[in-house]
């Protein structure tokens, strides 16, 4: 049995249920250059939906999903449904099926659109670029422009699309909507929204607005470890709690009850810069 | 509270035990020279190690390099294991304070003071002048820069004008400049004694140095430059200032090494040499300043000793095969660069250290994935053993 | 007057060609592993006394035929033996990396002359290519022509590779980003060593060329040959094909043109040509703005 088929059979015998977590990150510890960034990160994700990983700058989170990737030595466990991703390296970690969207984007700016996708295919599945560009369908257009000619947002999109292309199990996207203008942010979170539906999300953001329309489940980090889970919403919907955990005062739009509106009224309050 | 993490950070604890360790080292520093000092006074024979006893010529002369290589290995270390620089054009300094000394004392007619003091004023100004130019860029170009210059300036001294330099054979010292003290077979203790005193010179440069506030602002530059450069300050010049004075120490040490060899040679300007001083370095361990003073005394000593090595009966006896490669000093130089690398990494220095960790339960080291990929395939095989399946 | 220019343009460029074909790899080399591999010299001599060996026992065209698929065939083992033993061990270990690859490039050379002797053996041409060609009442030797032409063909086939095939594709974003290219479930390892067979290669190859071009070969032509291959490299930019030919160039040219004013003056100014670019440059060793 060749290693990658006895890890496909692995995660096939384990493959979760709807309920339990699809990725499970025990005591995570890193250290890089001499100072602890974590001491020991505990937080579940659920296999579906998006779970939003917040905090103030600077407090681990990007170091987290870098380490779910294993682009860092840790200490810990990060199981990915069932899998101990902390003896794979990080390309076999992705072909398990976890795709990353970094937060400075890493499109390569010298390929083409097009073969920043190419690369991005996967190596046994047929890639769904009838997805991709059906969520982007700037990425068709621009295909043959080199990618570092894009404007932020389209590398955004491209970022998002590359992972999309094969039959991803988990996405760990970071602060996708960054450095935007509301146009492009608007529609990328319109696109997470459509991808949350498909594939659950690891979602690292600092914009409380798209936590608010899309994230079930919130992780929240202070000084590298984990100082708050729980349900997304009722943690927005608590001013003093999200005043003392994240350094900002996030007034509701909407009722905390209502469910995630309809395609159509959240392109106008985007548009409407109600952030 | 992570378990791992020490009540006390390190540097506090290394703080409070400095203050007896100073007096302790300095004592040691101390015995250490009063007994190389005393050397030349002792019969001692080390057969096997040296072809005579201790205070024969020809053991006093090749314990003089060692010295003198000693010295030359703490100014590069200076720049490399402090301040983190790689440069491969170091030998030029050495070259310019052989062949400046030599060609003013044999064209010009100078007296050796002059002509040395001479030197040493080159190798201060080139050092400033290569420096400034050289640290414009960093890391790789910087490497690139400094081993062009170092050619450039082999080029000179091989081909440029051999009628000054002597071309590849060099140019012998004139005898009747040296004064009396240092000439002659006799008087080989004494520049023994002048080999003791530039190490120490280096010694004393470089511990003052690393312990002075623009010393620590080089090994600042070393581990993060980005550190330095928010609070301010300007790395560049920490970088230039330790270039110069590793720089003019390595024109002193041209200008002992001519007086040891009673010439000038050209082997000091090719890339070989400064590498050479690399491997002193790695070997002794960067950073580390006795075991840089002992990777130079090594490396000199198997550099000199080479030629009794392949002449001697045990090689000879070699098949071929093994034998005409142990011969080439290169081939082990290189192979030594990668067996340290590979077995020794950190260099000799850090032997004791290892030596205790033997014997001692692996505890708070630094987890990585392999490490902990190997803890557990090791727990998981000690556990089968204590209880097998079946 | 012109044919002398011309003579001078000839061999410039022929310096060039030899340059380019060490130069390209240590680009992509460095490019994609941020690896400053000194070893590349030994590699350029074991392929120049493996094609010599060959030559030796087998005559003629046929002969030198071989010749060429022993130092290509050498050059990339070599290259791929250190890349899988000496480098990739050492990946986490940046500067000791350097130190082995310095420590081999000392040691092979150093074997070669062990095995084959420090003096130079000589490469006796056939006619055809000891021969000159006249252009423009120059008379050029046809070796550099050869190696120009070996030169450009290597150019256009990496060119090709990288821009037409997918492992082409890797290294071009490899170079940009190998951390994203891993993340996206490549293994660019295998790319790694891919590229240091591939400069292995092209080393060997110049380790053939060079061996003709002079008439004969010398333990340390190798590490000669590297010293401007690092100019090249560093003058051109890392991991860019079209600067490293351009550097080439430039480099073989004026150091063709300074010689014939004055000897050795062809070597100092590309020191000067070094120092002078590294000065002036607002951009690090990549291109990236400074």
């Amino acid at each position: 049995m060749t290693y990658q088929s006895s890890v496909d059979q692995v995660v096939a015998d384990r493959a979760p249920t709807a309920t339990e977590p699809i990725l499970r990150v025990s005591g995570l510890t890193v250290t890089l250059g001499g100072s602890a960034i974590l001491h020991g990160v505990t937080f579940d994700v659920a296999a579906t939906g998006v779970t939003a990983l917040l905090g103030r700058n600077g407090v681990g989170k990007t170091t987290t999903v870098k380490s779910v990737l294993g682009l860092h030595p840790i200490g810990g466990v990060v199981s990915f449904a069932g899998t101990d991703l902390s003896t794979l390296p990080t390309h076999r970690i992705a072909r398990l099926g976890i795709g990353y969207v970094p937060e400075d984007r890493a499109v390569f700016a010298g390929l083409t659109v097009e073969e920043n996708l190419r690369l991005a295919e996967p190596a046994r599945a047929a890639p769904r670029y009838d997805f991709v560009y059906e969520l982007f369908p700037v990425l068709r257009e621009r295909a043959r422009q080199p990618a570092g000619t894009l404007s932020g947002g389209e590398q955004q999109m491209l970022a998002l699309g590359r992972v999309l292309l094969g039959p991803a199990r988990l996405l760990l996207i970071d602060e996708p909507t960054k450095g935007l203008s509301p146009k492009y942010a608007g529609q990328v979170a319109l696109a997470l929204g459509r991808i949350a539906q498909q594939v659950p999300i690891l979602l690292v953001e600092q914009n409380l607005a798209v936590v608010r329309r899309m994230a079930r489940d919130a992780v929240v980090l202070d000084m590298g470890r984990v100082v708050h889970t729980g349900d997304a919403r009722d943690l927005l919907a608590d001013p003093s709690l999200t005043n003392r955990l994240l350094g900002v005062s996030a007034a509701p739009v909407h009722s905390t009850t209502a469910k995630p509106a309809p395609a159509a009224a959240p392109a106008a309050d985007l548009e409407a810069g109600a952030w | 509270m992570s378990p791992n993490r020490p009540l006390i950070p390190a540097r506090a604890t290394s703080a409070i035990a400095s203050s007896g360790g100073t007096a302790r080292r300095a004592a040691l520093v101390v015995l250490a020279l009063v007994l190389l000092y005393a050397i030349p006074y002792s019969t001692v024979q080390l057969p096997g190690v040296f072809d005579g006893p201790l205070d024969s010529p020809g053991t006093l002369q090749l314990l003089a390099v060692c010295l003198v290589f000693a010295g030359l290995a703490l100014s590069y270390d200076l720049l490399f294991g402090h301040t983190g620089i790689m440069s491969f054009g170091h030998g030029l300094f050495v070259t310019g304070g052989m062949y400046v000394t030599t060609i003013l004392v044999d064209h010009a007619g100078y007296s050796l003071l002059i002509s040395a003091l001479a030197g040493l004023g080159v190798g201060l100004v080139a050092a400033v002048v290569l420096g400034a130019v050289a640290l414009r860029v960093d890391g790789i170009g910087f490497a690139m820069v400094t081993l062009a210059f170092g050619q450039a300036v082999s080029l000179l001294v091989v081909s440029g004008s051999p009628a000054l330099t002597g071309g590849e054979q060099g140019q012998t010292l004139n005898a009747a400049a040296v004064p009396a003290a240092l000439s002659g077979i006799r008087n080989t203790a004494n520049l023994y004694w002048l080999a003791l005193a530039y190490l120490a010179l280096c010694a004393a440069v470089v511990w003052w140095l690393t312990t002075s506030i623009p010393g620590r602002m080089m090994r600042a530059v070393k581990e993060n430059q980005q550190r330095v450069e928010v609070l301010g300050l300007n790395p560049y010049l920490f970088k230039l200032l330790a270039f110069v004075i590793a720089g003019v120490l390595a024109t002193g040490g041209g200008v002992i090494y001519l007086l040891l060899l009673g010439g000038a040679t050209p082997t000091v300007s090719g890339s070989d040499f400064t590498l050479g001083l690399l491997v002193m370095v790695v070997l002794g361990g960067a950073g580390r300043r006795w075991g840089v003073v002992a990777g130079g005394v090594l490396y000199a000593y198997a550099d000199q000793s080479l030629t009794r090595l392949s002449g001697s009966s045990s090689v000879a006896s070699l098949p071929g095969l093994l034998r005409s490669p142990l011969q080439q000093p290169l081939f082990l130089l290189g192979v030594s660069f990668v067996a340290v690398v590979f077995f020794l990494p950190g260099g000799l220095a850090t032997l004791p250290a290892r030596l205790r960790a033997s014997t001692m339960p692996m505890r708070g080291m630094p987890i990585t994935r392999r490490h902990r990929a190997k803890r557990d395939a090791v727990n998981a095989k000690s556990r089968e053993e204590v209880a097998p399946r079946g | 007057m012109v044919s002398t220019l011309i003579l001078l343009s000839a061999t410039g460029l022929g310096l060039a060609a030899l340059y380019f074909l060490v130069a390209s790899g240590l680009s992509l080399i460095f490019g994609l592993m941020d690896v400053l591999n000194f070893a590349h010299g030994a590699f350029v001599a074991v392929g120049g006394y493996a094609a010599w060996t060959v030559a030796d026992h087998v005559a003629g065209g046929f002969g030198l035929g071989l010749a060429l698929i022993a130092a290509v065939a050498g050059g990339a083992a070599l290259a791929a033996l250190t890349e899988l033993f000496i480098i990739r061990p050492l990946y986490a270990r940046p500067l000791d990396q350097v130190l082995a690859t310095v420590g081999l490039g000392l040691a092979i050379p150093a074997l070669l002359q062990a095995v084959w002797g420090a003096d130079p053996r000589t490469w006796t041409l056939p006619g055809w290519l000891a021969g000159t060609v006249n252009l423009l009442g120059a008379h050029i030797p046809t070796v550099r022509f050869v190696l120009i032409a070996a030169a450009l063909a290597l150019l256009g086939g990496l060119r090709l590779l990288l821009a037409r095939t997918r492992a082409g594709l890797v290294v071009r974003a490899g170079v940009e980003n190998r951390e994203m290219v891993a993340a996206l479930g490549i293994d660019v390892h295998r790319a790694f060593t891919g590229v240091f067979a591939l400069g292995g290669a092209a080393a060997g190859l110049a380790g053939l060329l060079d061996g003709l071009y002079q008439g004969s070969i010398s333990p340390g032509d190798g590490t000669s040959l590297l010293i401007f291959a690092f100019v090249v490299v560093v003058l051109g930019r890392m991991g860019s094909l079209t600067g490293t030919a351009v550097a080439s160039a430039a480099v073989g040219l004026v150091q063709q043109f300074a010689n014939y004013l004055s000897p050795n003056l062809g070597d100092e100014s590309v020191v000067i040509l070094l120092a002078a670019v590294l000065l002036l440059r607002r951009r690090d060793l990549k291109g990236r703005p400074a």
